[in-house]
């Protein structure tokens, strides 16, 4: 099977609606499909990557312990909004320390989220084959 | 060229499943091939045989059951995520028997089956086109 470029475009905040969830759903199922998968946030979608979620108090389960997981996945890069989270009063310290073990290099960890701006998002985002949207 | 669809809302209440209808039915007449029609989000709702719209409106279900989207071996090409239409009480007779269930509501130009089939659905076409908010 060839490989493509996918990319998940998340875009709304991870409760309030089950976008966020259900994408993320789409996202573990694509690791076993051996593509380029890639991962961007814009809007309110950066929310889905605030550290110290606690949705308890509205009865929902915090699913965001499973981002920490698709780097072992080989699901690493991570491209969020510089403007989107600018404009929510947020920085790269109020996101998960997501990170990666490159084989190449002793498995050393690397950081997986890449602060992008939109320009270079749309840059990103015309060199993909599939842009998935939620 | 080879297209597929994913629709992300419900009929009715959204008109997203009624564009991606209308881009599809204008892409078979244009002679375009309809590789697969996948229906996550609330679109799994498109897929109810027990959907009774008011006489003198459109009828969502019946429009894409009318397409007739097949593959090679005759099974529809609608496909409805299994994982989505459970959660939301959408069951073929299949998943009613698994799950202890008395009664399905999946129609039968459709069928229910895994995310996979999305990824498949990227991969084997020439574009993927999403329908949603």
């Amino acid at each position: 099977m060839s490989t493509k470029k996918f990319m998940y475009l998340n875009r709304r905040a991870p409760y309030g609606t089950v976008y966020a969830l259900e994408s993320l759903e789409v996202v573990l199922v694509a690791a076993a499909f051996d593509q380029d998968v890639s991962l961007s946030f814009i809007d309110d979608g950066v929310y889905q990557l605030v550290e110290g979620q606690n949705p308890e108090g509205i009865g929902m389960k915090n699913f965001s312990k499973t981002f920490h997981a698709l780097g072992d996945y080989d699901i690493k890069q991570f491209y969020v909004s510089a403007e989107s989270l600018e404009e929510r009063g947020l920085s790269l310290d109020d996101l998960m320390p997501l990170v990666w073990e490159d084989e190449d290099d002793d498995w050393a960890e690397k950081p997986s989220i890449k602060v992008v701006s939109n320009a270079e998002l749309t840059k990103i985002m015309s060199e993909q084959d599939v842009c998935l949207s939620f | 060229m080879k297209i597929s669809i994913q629709i992300n809302e419900g009929p009715y209440q959204h008109q997203a499943s009624d564009t991606a209808y209308q881009f599809a039915k204008a892409a078979i007449a244009k002679g375009h091939e309809i590789f697969r029609v996948f229906f996550y989000h609330d679109g799994v709702d498109n897929a109810s045989r027990f959907t009774i719209p008011p006489q003198d409106d459109r009828n969502v279900v019946s429009n894409w059951a009318s397409l007739d989207i097949k593959n090679a071996d005759g099974e529809p090409e609608l496909v409805v995520c299994v994982a989505a239409a459970l959660r939301r009480g959408m069951l073929d007779e299949g998943e009613a028997g698994k799950n202890g269930v008395d009664g399905n509501n999946i129609h039968p130009a459709f069928r229910i089956s895994g995310l996979g089939q999305l990824i498949e659905a990227g991969i084997q076409s020439d574009r993927l086109v999403v329908f949603g908010d």
